[in-house]
């Protein structure tokens, strides 16, 4: 086909030194994914133009899934295999859910990370947070046209070593290179900070769907250095929305619901908090299952009263990240709002108070973080802009481990600036011990059981010795993703002991190459489907182009040669119309060798008419 | 030590020094009394090096290199910008053990002081009173500032270094006392 094509060859593009990089929010309701381009920093929309994916993942019986819009809209029809905030239960166990009586999916109770039983098999957070991850990665790919160098994934700051690790795993399966995990606020203040090139302390208060952080940051010239982050990664707009839902149970003397009314209502609930935004009544109609009749009318005041103890609790954080800070209220020069639950006026009013001063809503709460996410990814895929900027962020939880009668003790305490690493060293209890157990824990209180256990590991093969000989330093590693990696040593003979890591709540190794595997299987399929699509697309501008060019250029042909282009062309037309890829592409080749002198015919022609009317200087100076 | 020895192989290839102590890491006297603008302006420098973000578009190597390379001056950083940690790594780097576990000899006064503050800190948070412990937060930084002040004399001009160690651990103490402070913030403000 390229040698009928003639083409200028100037007009052909040199390959771009851009490498592609995007941020993507993963949102508990929404995510996005956003890139720089021509050095400003935009959100991809789908091909309907919206730029929000909903973050909702339907399973069908035939294994296909859904996601986005289109998920959502079936949420209340197949509320049990439709998961909604699935961000909820990244890297967490089934006790940490609560009262799961009020959602409709079916649990998988397992030692670790809770798992969710679906038409297609059961499914872990990961695996449904790689489905949202994969729609994106598409959109991006399809928006930029190539490949993408990596992506920057942002995270809750104050998500914890758990909820990180499972949210990389999620985009490994996703098929994504992870620059980095970002913490959200800090996202944020980037997008900002870049924007209005402040200086000063800033505090960022993100009250997302289901997360809450605030980070308090230092902007000097071209560093942006976390003082101190603290929030709760259980704490959103969701919450809200369950408290109009149990008003709406209350009101209506209600109990019990099936999940489709529990989506349902919680769905005109949502769809209530948003209208009260704006005004300052809203009312609320369902008609439930059982042909009951839902009519309420809920008040701006009433709302606020419902609600006012979950923004106390975000008022808590905020004190102790202040302190962390060695800092007060009156320090703060700006404060950035993100998440689009700030948008409710008793929580912008709060934090106004708070401060003592108007709350900056410049940017979309909606969107800054993916914004700010795609300026870093830029940066750190190595495309170089005029400025460059430091950013030094903080792990949001101590780091400890279990010592004797149940208590934790600290090795990395919070807010320390990541990178990075403390050693510490342990000795045996019992003469010729050769394997110690160390349970690693992440939170702030005294004992084990009120902190998150991150994993237990063993360490094997520690020369037999008298108690108290062995000298084992183990090495505590937080990286710039804020993941912690565990190595140990015996000091005395040198030898590296072997470590076998259980996480409490994350994937083994195994579980992830299945799922890596599934998905590449998917992959694969994909990849048949699109190779099918772009061998018929090729073969359709072949056909026209041979066409266009026999009636152009048909007289350089001799009957002979033009009856065999033509039977090459009526077999290719053939065999488009059958899925034989393998038959299309040899038709496609059939036709290509059946025009090649017939195209160097033209091509002859075609040079013989740019000579035309030059002499032979201007072509030696050409 | 696994970490220091990657760190030592790797120095003539960044003209990073991993075997710099922490005051010439950032080209300052090691001396109690420090510039601490200089600090920060030399940390931040430093970090714009050696960041792993600097690094992400490179090979696994370059990026654990980076890793390791700004954990060493976060932890450089760290150290001198804490007063008890830089006192304590003057010390150690003139030899002398801080002996903070082992050396409980304290001065009866020091002790029957820090018993006060304590039944003090317990008060206010049983009585949930803000503004007393607010008081006492205060009270014990003017303490704490009298004994850094005395460290500085001890380490920089006499160089006695015994006396030095027993500040340390005075104002180990008072770190102790300070964490107790604010757990009993969090208490109240529950």
């Amino acid at each position: 086909m390229a040698l009928l094509q003639i083409s200028e060859p100037d007009l052909s593009t040199a390959p771009h030194q851009h490498r592609l990089a995007v941020g993507i929010d993963l949102g508990t309701t929404n995510s996005l994914v956003a890139t720089v381009r021509n050095g400003i920093s935009v959100v991809l929309n789908d091909e309907n133009g919206r730029a929000m994916l909903p973050s909702v993942v339907r399973y069908a019986a035939d294994s296909s899934v859904t996601v986005g819009e289109a998920a959502q809209i079936e949420q209340s029809v197949d509320p049990t295999n439709t998961i909604i905030s699935v961000k909820r239960f990244m890297g967490r166990g089934l006790k940490d859910v609560g009262d799961t009586s009020r959602l409709p999916y079916r649990f998988v109770d397992t030692d670790g990370m809770l798992q969710l039983r679906t038409v297609a098999g059961v499914k872990s957070p990961v695996e449904v947070s790689a489905e949202i991850l994969k729609v994106l990665r598409m959109r991006a790919e399809a928006a930029l046209g190539g490949e993408l160098v990596g992506a920057v994934i942002t995270v809750p700051a104050y998500f914890d070593d758990a909820q990180r690790q499972a949210t990389k795993d999620a985009a490994k399966i996703a098929g994504l290179n992870v620059l980095r995990l970002l913490n959200e606020p800090t996202a944020a203040a980037i997008a900002y900070g870049l924007d209005n090139a402040s200086e000063g302390v800033y505090a960022v208060y993100d009250l997302g769907g289901g997360t809450f952080d605030i980070s308090i940051l230092r902007l000097t010239r071209g560093v942006f250095e976390v003082l101190s982050a603290n929030g709760d990664s259980a704490l959103g707009g969701d919450d809200f929305d369950q408290r109009i839902h149990c008003w709406l149970l209350e009101k209506n003397d209600l109990s019990a619901l099936n999940p489709q009314d529990t989506r349902l209502l919680l769905t005109q609930a949502r769809a209530a908090k948003e209208q009260l935004t704006e005004h300052d009544r809203t009312r609320i109609t369902a008609v439930l299952s059982s042909g009951e009749l839902v009519d309420n009318v809920l008040t701006q005041d009433e709302f606020q009263s419902m609600s006012h103890n979950l923004i106390q609790r975000t008022l808590q954080p905020l004190r102790r990240a202040l302190r962390d800070a060695k800092l007060s209220a009156a320090d703060i020069k700006g404060v950035v709002m993100v998440g689009g639950a700030t948008r409710m006026p008793q929580v912008q009013q709060a934090v106004g108070e708070f401060f003592g001063q108007i709350p900056l809503n410049n940017l979309d709460p909606d969107k800054v973080v993916a914004l700010g996410a795609a300026i870093q990814a830029n940066l750190l895929a190595g495309n170089r802009s005029g400025d460059e900027w430091l950013l030094l962020d903080v792990i949001p939880l101590s780091l400890g481990i279990e010592t004797m009668g149940g208590l934790v003790e600290k090795i990395i305490p919070r807010n320390s600036t990541i990178p990075t690493a403390r050693a510490q060293e342990f000795t045996t209890y019992k003469d010729g011990q050769t394997a110690m157990s160390i349970h690693v824990l992440q939170g702030e209180r005294e004992l084990v059981s009120d902190c998150r256990s991150l994993a237990k590991f063993e360490l094997r093969g520690i020369p037999a010795m008298v108690a108290g000989a062995a000298r084992i330093r183990v090495t505590f590693q937080v990286d710039a993703d804020g993941l912690l990696n565990v190595s140990a040593r015996e000091m005395g003979c040198g030898m590296e002991a072997a470590i076998v890591v259980k996480p409490s709540y994350g994937l083994s190794d195994a579980e992830i190459t299945r799922m890596l595997q599934d998905s590449v299987q998917h992959a694969q399929d994909d990849m048949q489907a699109r190779a099918r699509q772009e061998q018929q697309t090729e073969a359709n501008q072949l056909l026209e182009a041979v066409q266009h060019a026999l009636v152009q250029d048909g007289e350089l042909l001799d009957h002979q040669q033009r009856s065999r282009i033509e039977a090459q062309m009526t077999v290719l037309q053939g065999s488009l119309k059958t899925e034989d890829t393998l038959a299309l592409k040899r038709a496609v080749n059939a036709l290509n060798e059946a025009t090649v002198s017939f195209a160097q015919a033209r091509m002859d022609k075609s040079v013989a008419g740019v000579l035309t009317g030059k002499n032979i200087s201007q072509l030696e100076t050409k | 030590m696994r970490l220091r020895r990657e760190f030592s192989s790797l120095k003539q290839s960044t003209g990073f020094d991993f075997q710099h102590n922490h005051f010439q890491l950032f080209g300052l006297a090691p001396s109690f009394q420090l510039d601490s603008a200089k600090l920060e302006l030399q940390y931040r420098a430093l970090q714009a090096q050696v960041h792993p973000d600097k690094s992400a578009h490179l090979g696994e190597t370059e990026q654990r290199v980076a890793m390791q390379q700004s954990t060493l001056v976060n932890e450089a950083y760290q150290t001198l910008k804490s007063p008890i940690r830089r006192a304590r790594y003057l010390l150690l780097l003139n030899g002398v053990d801080t002996q903070e576990e082992t050396n409980t000899a304290m001065p009866v006064d020091f002790l029957m002081a820090q018993m006060e503050w304590r039944e003090a800190v317990a008060e206010t948070q049983q009585a949930r009173d803000l503004n007393a412990l607010e008081q006492l937060a205060a009270r014990m930084k003017v303490e704490t500032r009298a004994l850094e002040a005395q460290l500085a004399v001890k380490i920089d001009t006499e160089q006695d270094y015994a006396a030095a160690a027993g500040l340390v651990r005075k104002l180990r103490f008072m770190e102790k006392l300070a964490e107790e402070i604010d757990a009993a913030y969090d208490v109240i403000d529950m």
